[in-house]
């Protein structure tokens, strides 16, 4: 078999890659962000409820319900039902929209259960040492509760935001321009498979791990930094 | 496997990689031959071409195609079920003898395969909603358009459509009709005869023919430089017309005669 590798062709096309990095980058920033406040909320409905008494009955199944039906479905067929399923009752949004949402949603799932876990895993003193110091439910949560928890899971949250960063490559089905629509068009266009993915595959890596900097950075600095040893 | 075995295997796999093996030049058919197998790629998108039957096996017109030259060789047909933007992929990487799945010809194309005589008529036409008036290209400014990328629509549309006009591309004819059919796009670039078939099934969405991309019939395509190949092929399509067994199938599936076609 012959096979003569021709990189320039498909870095001649740097516009498209460009546009596809900024794509993949704004839908994973603002996923992450809306995302991992919704992990928030959830997991303080499942495993703590509001302070000490625990969330209605309804609004914990509720929570479970999305939980277990996010987590134990594919991300391509949620982005399909919302894109193509849900135009169906009258709810019609942009690729762009259908794209977030459905990143956030599922980031949200996976979100809930890792900050659950380290909600979970806070030792009850400083529950009771809060309650002492008469701080209020939100306080007690804001400031005891929620810093070292997150510090707890940071790594993995760090790991599931990057997961998500990669399933965007999927929303590429729906006409988003992201980085593997980017590829998919230039290599429809000249006919550079291998070469395209190996660059989108290399930008990829690069991007990950900057992000995985770039979180543990904004955790250190801005979530959990300073306020625990 | 000794250190210099190993060595030698791997620089022997590198430089079959990287340079090219002297062996292989023209030698498809003989394989073909050998083996009693041609691998046909087909597309499962695209009624009435090729499309799933009721017995989730591929059918169309192009399907029967391949299982004709199949017929014509003394070999065994083995589908390769492929998409659109894969097709010529499929040849590159020895997926496929042949591309059998309505591959309109261009030059971006002949560059890096070839292709044999045309073997069906097609055509590529804007279709959109009925109350939306569109009379020239001009009118899709500002419009969204579906297309499925690496089709020859997407190609085409890209040369003639004005530049605000926001092209959608989907991977596969499937995703380019739900689109359109959930009103995601407003119009949709496609075959004829796929737009009739999507048509006939959702006589609730409102859609008509709007204009015209491109009048391309369907070639046969072969790796580059496989003429044996090629050439063996154009003998079968050219005793297909003669014969009148290419326009029993055009008649069979489009419900038209096969027409003039180029060589």
């Amino acid at each position: 078999m012959k096979i003569q590798l021709d990189f320039w062709a498909v870095l001649a096309e740097w516009p498209i890659l460009l546009l596809g990095v900024g794509w993949t980058l704004a839908l994973t920033i603002a996923a992450v962000l809306v995302g991992t406040s919704l992990g928030i909320a959830c997991a303080w409905v499942r495993a703590l409820g509001f302070g000490n008494a625990q969330a209605p009955t309804w609004l914990k199944a509720l929570v479970g319900g999305y939980v277990e039906a996010i987590r134990n479905t594919p991300f391509i067929i949620q982005l399909f039902f919302i894109f193509f399923g849900l135009p169906a009752i009258g709810v019609k949004l942009s690729a762009e929209s259908a794209s977030f949402l459905a990143m956030t949603i599922n980031l949200g799932a996976y979100a809930t259960e890792i900050i659950r876990a380290g909600l979970e895993a806070t030792p009850k003193g400083q529950m009771e040492a809060a309650a002492s110091l008469a701080l209020n439910r939100w306080q007690t949560f804001t400031r005891v509760v929620l810093p070292p928890a997150l510090k707890k899971i940071w790594p993995s949250m760090v790991g599931q935001s990057i997961i998500v960063m990669l399933g965007s490559s999927v929303c590429g089905q729906i006409s988003i321009q992201e980085l593997s629509y980017a590829a998919d068009l230039i290599q429809s266009r000249n006919f550079r498979s291998f070469e395209a993915f190996i660059i989108i595959g290399v930008i990829y890596l690069m991007l990950s791990v900057s992000l995985r900097f770039a979180l543990n950075w904004v955790g250190a600095k801005f979530i959990f930094g300073g306020r625990v040893a | 496997m000794n250190f210099k075995k190993r060595a030698f295997c791997f620089s022997l796999a590198a430089s079959a990689l990287l340079i090219s093996s002297v062996v292989h030049a023209q030698d498809a058919l003989d394989d073909i031959l050998k083996r009693k197998v041609i691998k046909v790629a087909v597309q499962t998108d695209s009624a009435p071409y090729g499309y799933v039957g009721t017995d989730l096996k591929p059918i169309g017109l192009d399907v029967e195609m391949a299982n004709y030259i199949g017929k014509k060789l003394g070999v065994g047909v083995e589908l390769v079920v492929v998409v659109s933007s894969s097709r010529i992929p499929a040849l590159q990487t020895k997926k496929a003898d042949l591309v059998i799945a309505t591959l309109g010809k261009n030059p971006e194309r002949e560059k890096v395969i070839d292709f044999t005589s045309a073997y069906s008529p097609f055509f590529q036409a804007v279709f959109g909603p009925k109350n939306i008036q569109v009379k020239s290209f001009g009118d899709l400014a500002g419009k969204t358009v579906g297309v499925t990328r690496g089709a020859m629509e997407d190609q085409e549309l890209a040369k003639v459509a004005p530049s605000s006009t926001d092209t959608k591309r989907f991977e596969d004819f499937n995703a380019t009709i739900a689109a359109f059919v959930a009103g995601q796009v407003q119009f949709i670039a496609l075959g004829a005869s796929v737009a009739a078939n999507m048509m006939a099934k959702n006589p609730t969405v409102s859609s008509e023919f709007k204009l015209l991309l491109k009048d391309s019939p369907n070639f046969i395509g072969v790796a580059k430089g496989e003429d044996k190949l090629r050439l063996k092929v154009n003998e079968i399509i050219a005793g297909g017309r003669a014969s009148g067994d290419l326009d029993a199938l055009c008649r069979k599936w489009l419900n038209r005669p096969l027409g003039d076609l180029p060589l």
